[in-house]
This record gives C-alpha cells, sequence and structure tokens, in this order.
C-alpha cells in the first residue's frame, strides 16, 4: 500500500542497491533473496518525526544506536530527532555529531531537527543556516518553547529563508508552570497542580498568527487540546502552511485512565480529557492533523521512581505506536488502513520533506512490513530502549510491526516470522 | 484497611462507622485507664517529610496508649538531606520490619507510591494538597460528639479549598453520609471541578452564603506558602473570608466552628469566635488522639 501513488494492491517489490528498482506482479527474483511477506501490509517506511535520542548527554536514558533499535523494532524507518540533548543541538558541530554517529550505529535514518535559540533559552536565535547545511530537518525549542513572539517572529523569518518548518511545542509556560497532569477534575481528585489546554491553545494561536505575519510553515508538535485541533483546521481552511501531529498516547488515553500517581502517565502535553482525546481523533479523521507522532521520551527507571511531582516528563513510544494505531483507530473504522499509512509516511514527509515516504521505483527503500490481525503484548522489558517508561506495558495488541527494512537491508524483524536477524551496522 | 490508610476517598461507611464507634471508646472520658497494652512489641514509624507537631505527637502519644513503640524521624534530621530518594529511604526503614509507617510527605500521592513497593502498611499522614484521612475521621468524630448523625448536616468548609487535604478528605468522608457541604473561598482557591469529586457538593464565594443555617462551620488555614500570585493580603483575606462573631448569628444557632490548626488569629479567624462557646477546636485536637488509635489498633491489632 503507498499512499503517494495511491496504489493498494498485491505486488512484488524489488530492491536493488538500496534503492526500490521495481513494483510489478510476477517479479523475477532470480539471485535475489526473496522476502514473503504474503499475509502482510508492505508500505514505505514509516517517519517518526518527534523522537528524543538522548545522545549526546544522557547515554544512561537512550542512545541514538538504541533509540534507533527501538525504532526499528516499531516499524520505524526514518526519525527525526530532538534537539534537547547535552549539549543541546544548536550548532552544526552538535549537528554534525549526530549525523555521525548515527552514521556509524543507527540502523534506521536519522535526521535532526536543531534548536530554535542557542541552548534553547528562548532569547538567541541558533545558527540555523549552518545547522540546515550539516543536515537539519527543522527547528524546535521542544519542551522549552520560545515564549517572546518576537523572537519566535524572527525564527520563523529565519527558517523561511532557509526552507525549514518551524515546529512549536506549544506550551505558555508561566501558565502551565508547576503543572503536573492536566488540569480538570482528576488533577483536582488527585491533589496535584494543573496544565490547562489552555497552556497550549495560547500559543497554537500565537503561532498561526505569527505564521501568517512571517508566511513561515508552522507546525504543531503533540497537539493534545481540542482548542488548539480547532485552530489548525481555521487557520488550514484560510489556506496558512500549518500543520500537526499527534501522538498515539493523546488520542489513546484520556487524563482519567492514569492509575493514581503513575508517572509512566506523565508527559508533556499531558494526557486530557476525554473530550479532547475525542477530538484528536476527530482532527486525524478529518485532516486537521498530518502526521503521527510518538515524542518517544526515554527517562531511567530511577528517574521515574519519585514522588510524581519530582519525576520528568515523557513516556517512550516507539514500539508501541502502530499496534496503538490499529487498535485505536483502524479497527474501530474511524480511519483507513492507508490513511493510517499516510499519517507515518506521506503525512510527515510533507511537513519535512525528507523525499521518504514513498514506494516509488528510485526511491529510497525503506519498507515497513506489518501485519493487522495478530496479537501480542507488549513487554517493555524486552524494549530495545535503554528505558522502560511506558504506559502500554502489558496492554494487547491486534496487529504491529513485522519488520522495517532500510535502504535496502533489514534492520528489525520480530521474532515470529523468521526473516533472520536484523542485519545491522554492526 | 489492615493494608494501611492512605485516604478516605477509598473507604466505605462501614469501615469509617467501625473507626468512629471505635474512636468513642478510646476518647478520655469513656476510659480511666490511660494506657493498655493492645499493640505491645508493635513498632509506628512517624516519618515526617514536613513539618507538623500536632499530627505527629498525636500520632505518637496514640501509639503509645495502645502500648506500641513509636519512633519519630523528621526529614530534616534523616538521610533525605543527604540526598536518598524516597523510595531508598523507605526501603532501608522497612528493612527494619516496623509494624506500620505513618508518614506526612509535601508531595501528593507520595504514600500511594510507596504503597506499591512497600509491604508495610502506610498511614497516611498528610500528602501534599490530596488527603489527610485522619483529619477528617477526627472531625467527624468531634461533629458526632455533638450531633446524632451526619446525613443532613448543612458543613460550611471556608478557605483556601485548592490547596486543602484537609478540605478533600471531609469531602469524601461527609458526602458518604449524606452531609450537605458548602465550599467557599476565592476563585483562584475554588477550582469549579470541586464540586464533581462527591455528591452533595456546592460552592460559593461569598462567605455569607456559606455561613447561613450551617450546622458545622470548618475554618482552614492560609497556605501562603502554596498561592503564589494569587495570594491575598492578610488585611484583604480577612476582611472577605475571615469568620468573625458578626458571622454566626447567620449559622444554625447551635453551630460549632471548627479549624484544623494551627490557627492564624486574625488571619482567617478572629480570637473572639476561636476562643467562643461554639469553638470545639481543642475537642478536635482530643479526639485525634482516640481516632489514631482506633486506626491503629484497625490497622495493627490482631
Amino acid at each position: 500500500m503507498d499512499p503517494a501513488s495511491h496504489v493498494d494492491a498485491v505486488r512484488d517489490v524489488a530492491i536493488e542497491d538500496g534503492r526500490i528498482a521495481a513494483i510489478g506482479q510476477n517479479l523475477d527474483a532470480a539471485g535475489a533473496t526473496e522476502l514473503d511477506a504474503s499475509g502482510l501490509i508492505v508500505a514505505p517506511g514509516f517517519i517518526d518525526m518527534h523522537v528524543h535520542l538522548r545522545e549526546p548527554g544522557f547515554e544512561h536514558a537512550e542512545t541514538i544506536e538504541s533509540g534507533s533499535r527501538a525504532a526499528a523494532a516499531g516499524g520505524f524507518t526514518s526519525i527525526c530527532c530532538m534537539p534537547n540533548t547535552s549539549p543541546i543541538n544548536d550548532n552544526a558541530t552538535v549537528t554534525s555529531y549526530i549525523i555521525e554517529r548515527a552514521e556509524r550505529h543507527a540502523v534506521v535514518n536519522v535526521f535532526p531537527i536543531g534548536a530554535i535559540t542557542k541552548g534553547s533559552a528562548g532569547e538567541q536565535l541558533a545558527a540555523i543556516g549552518l545547522m540546515k547545511e550539516a543536515g537539519i530537518v527543522a527547528i524546535s525549542d521542544d519542551g522549552r518553547p520560545v515564549m517572546n513572539a518576537r523572537v519566535m517572529r524572527r525564527a520563523m523569518e529565519t527558517a523561511r529563508s532557509f526552507g525549514l518548518p518551524v515546529i512549536d511545542h506549544c506550551e505558555d509556560l508561566h501558565l502551565s508552570a508547576g503543572g503536573d497532569m492536566n488540569e480538570g477534575v482528576e488533577s483536582v481528585r488527585l491533589g496535584l497542580r494543573g496544565i490547562p489546554a489552555a497552556s497550549e491553545d495560547v500559543m497554537v494561536a500565537r503561532d498561526i498568527l505569527l505564521a501568517q505575519l512571517t508566511g513561515a510553515r508552522f507546525h504543531v508538535a503533540h497537539i493534545s487540546s481540542r482548542h488548539s485541533v480547532e485552530m489548525l483546521a481555521f487557520a488550514k481552511a484560510r489556506g496558512l502552511p500549518v500543520t500537526s501531529e499527534a501522538t498515539p498516547h493523546h488520542f489513546a488515553l484520556s487524563d482519567s485512565e492514569m492509575p493514581p500517581y503513575d508517572s509512566n502517565y506523565k508527559m508533556k502535553p499531558p494526557l486530557r480529557s476525554t473530550c479532547d482525546v475525542a477530538a484528536i481523533t476527530d482532527g486525524i479523521v478529518n485532516g486537521a492533523i498530518d502526521a503521527i507522532a510518538t515524542d518517544h521520551a526515554p527517562h531511567a527507571g530511577s528517574e521515574k521512581m519519585q514522588e510524581f511531582e519530582q519525576c520528568p516528563f515523557g513516556i517512550l513510544g516507539l514500539e508501541t505506536a502502530i499496534g496503538i494505531t490499529l487498535e485505536r483507530l483502524v479497527h474501530p473504522g474511524k480511519i483507513t488502513l492507508m490513511r493510517m499509512i499516510e499519517l507515518f509516511t506521506t503525512g510527515p514527509d510533507r511537513v519535512l520533506n525528507l523525499n521518504r515516504g514513498r514506494l516509488a521505483i528510485g526511491s529510497h527503500a525503506d519498507v515497513t512490513l506489518f501485519d493487522t490481525q495478530r496479537s501480542w503484548t507488549y513487554d517493555v522489558n524486552r524494549s530495545a530502549s535503554k528505558s522502560r517508561n511506558s504506559p502500554f506495558h502489558g496492554y494487547t495488541f491486534r496487529g504491529g510491526p513485522v519488520a522495517s527494512i532500510v535502504s535496502g537491508k533489514l534492520a528489525w524483524a520480530a521474532d515470529h516470522v523468521g526473516l533472520g536477524v536484523p542485519a545491522a551496522s554492526q | 484497611m489492615p493494608g494501611g490508610l492512605l485516604g478516605i476517598e477509598s473507604l466505605d461507611r462501614v469501615e469509617i462507622e467501625h473507626i468512629l464507634d471505635r474512636a468513642k471508646r478510646f476518647q478520655p472520658r469513656q476510659t480511666d485507664a490511660k494506657k493498655s497494652d493492645q499493640l505491645r512489641g508493635r513498632m509506628i514509624v512517624n516519618l515526617f517529610f514536613e513539618a507538623s507537631t500536632r499530627t505527629r505527637t498525636s500520632f505518637e502519644i496514640a501509639a503509645k496508649r495502645l502500648g506500641a513503640d513509636a519512633i519519630s524521624i523528621t526529614a530534616s534530621a534523616s538521610s533525605v538531606s543527604k540526598g536518598e530518594s524516597l523510595v531508598d529511604t523507605l526501603n532501608t526503614l522497612g528493612a527494619m520490619h516496623p509494624d506500620a509507617i505513618v508518614m506526612r510527605h509535601a508531595a501528593s500521592g507520595a504514600p500511594h507510591f510507596l504503597a506499591r513497593y512497600l509491604p508495610t502498611p502506610i498511614i497516611n499522614a498528610g500528602d501534599g494538597t490530596h488527603e489527610h484521612p485522619t483529619q477528617a475521621l477526627l472531625d467527624a468524630r468531634t461533629i458526632l460528639d455533638r450531633r446524632p448523625t451526619l446525613e443532613g448536616l448543612r458543613v460550611a468548609i471556608i478557605g483556601d479549598i485548592a490547596h486543602s487535604r484537609v478540605a478533600r478528605s471531609n469531602m469524601y468522608l461527609l458526602s458518604k453520609f449524606g452531609a450537605q457541604i458548602v465550599l467557599c473561598g476565592p476563585a483562584s482557591l475554588l477550582p469549579p471541578e470541586l464540586t464533581e469529586l462527591a455528591p452533595n457538593i456546592s460552592l460559593t464565594h461569598k462567605m455569607e452564603d456559606a455561613i447561613r443555617d450551617a450546622d458545622v462551620i470548618m475554618m482552614l488555614r492560609v497556605q501562603l506558602e502554596r498561592q503564589h500570585e494569587a495570594a491575598f493580603s492578610a488585611n484583604e483575606y480577612f476582611q472577605f473570608y475571615g469568620l468573625r462573631l458578626e458571622h454566626m448569628s447567620l449559622a444554625k444557632p447551635d453551630a460549632i466552628v471548627m479549624h484544623p490548626g494551627p490557627i492564624n488569629r486574625g488571619r482567617e479567624i478572629s480570637s473572639e469566635v476561636a476562643d467562643s462557646q461554639r469553638s470545639v477546636i481543642l475537642n478536635q485536637v482530643e479526639n485525634g488522639i482516640a481516632v489514631r488509635m482506633a486506626v491503629l489498633e484497625r490497622i495493627l491489632g490482631n
């Protein structure tokens, strides 16, 4: 199935020298390694445009290698890593370091996202042009959003001149300060400080207006609130170059489903109300939301084994994304399988222009194989990630990733299919 | 309940009634013997990560009156100040095999988090802005010393509701027994979602509306440390949310005034009211010991 060419048919795909060589029926496989994908979906390699790889600086929680292995095990062949490492990816040296490390150690394609401001401090713009030359595909101060609208304006102008999208983690830090979970009945019940949905909404509104002012491409990271979805739809209807992504956890879980004080349910933006969860689903159905991204955010066990308010924000996401999306959106008939694939391929590619996410002759041979029927249970203790912070541990999904092929090489295959061991770079 | 006492929300009426009945038998006027040996040989650790004099002392006395050994540890004097994590601190204490840990912590849910990892029963002596179950039990005991039932009583809880663990535990308990609860405070300290926590809860920003026809008036301490930019000046707060004698004429003639302490005279309650016949503040303190004895007996008794 290939959304870019609207193909939904039983076909053979031939790969040669890391590129798609042919797509057709009964292709001659003489001399080739054959991979029987009967009963599986063969799709363009999935792209996760929002991942935290923690390297450099926080290698105890994740590395480029371990994160890339988790990505491959989740059916992703390309991932974009956020700049909040240590040091922060706010200059071409760090960008090059990440790219070099990825070339040596990653089993999937890694595309760095550069910081908007130096040190993500929200004051001085980072070396955006030089980072672009070094290989960044977008800019974002994810997690430490730019509060100053004037700085954001300049960032958008700069990004526009270098052809980069601006990804904003939309959160008014003054409004959300001290908050640990969504503000609502549950936060009042648990005596935890709330993060109101309005803290997201006011920044989405600001950034839409700034995108209008500057003509920049603006992308909302991990959209979680119903009013933000409405504003996105409004801005799109007016023809503004705005896009958005949603995470699986924001369309699968609401704040009322959190076991009391379980830090594996603590992330930003927080799990919202059931009303917001429904709105995120609607946004995915009607196109206000363009991509599914995981916001994979590993944290070492000890960091999450604290008082709830002390625990850092963020959860794993790479290995459960396909399962959750099938379970919550495709099986209930909310979206088609083709739309799901689009959300993981052409959707993010349209935002980032990675030149990935399609099965076309001559394109990179990145292929995701998944099935839609086989039941499996997620065991986070077997995760390829170095961290264990997932609320989906023990969940059973119908359908999930089966194999990930990156530039023609098998990066990962599920144990049960017997496709052999991952042909990783080392 | 043998597994500990984390909050009122999850307790049922039968369990609460049982404790309140037992607590009555531990009241000084009901018994001549000050000390029993019911819990002889039992070890109770009072672990206080937040300053507290009355609750800690109350638990200590309750334990000793039942013949148990009680040790009190305050956080500043413990390994917490050396950077040990909460889990490690509790695991260390757990390895010394106390029979129960009484715990106060500034973080909501801290005892719930630990209860998942520790086999020792934990009694919540106040967690952040979440619950303070023994306070609600002693408040209910105090009301029931003066009224035959909680059902139908009109209870005004006034002050910083948003940050009050006392208010939450009392709301849950009173609501389970059919009392009508009116919560009162400025909008910044009174989130509208409070009405969804339990049945029979209403909100008002006007003190007069809260007190009118009240059977019970519960005042809360002003928690300046949690209010940040929304804090009122002392003067302005007292003007709008301080309980003064003139208010008492709006309440039922036999209405009682309660306060979990420590009171700030002239801040949330005037001296005249605090010292008046209506005030049962010292009865609350007295019942604190009786109720905590009942809780310890329930959790540790055979």
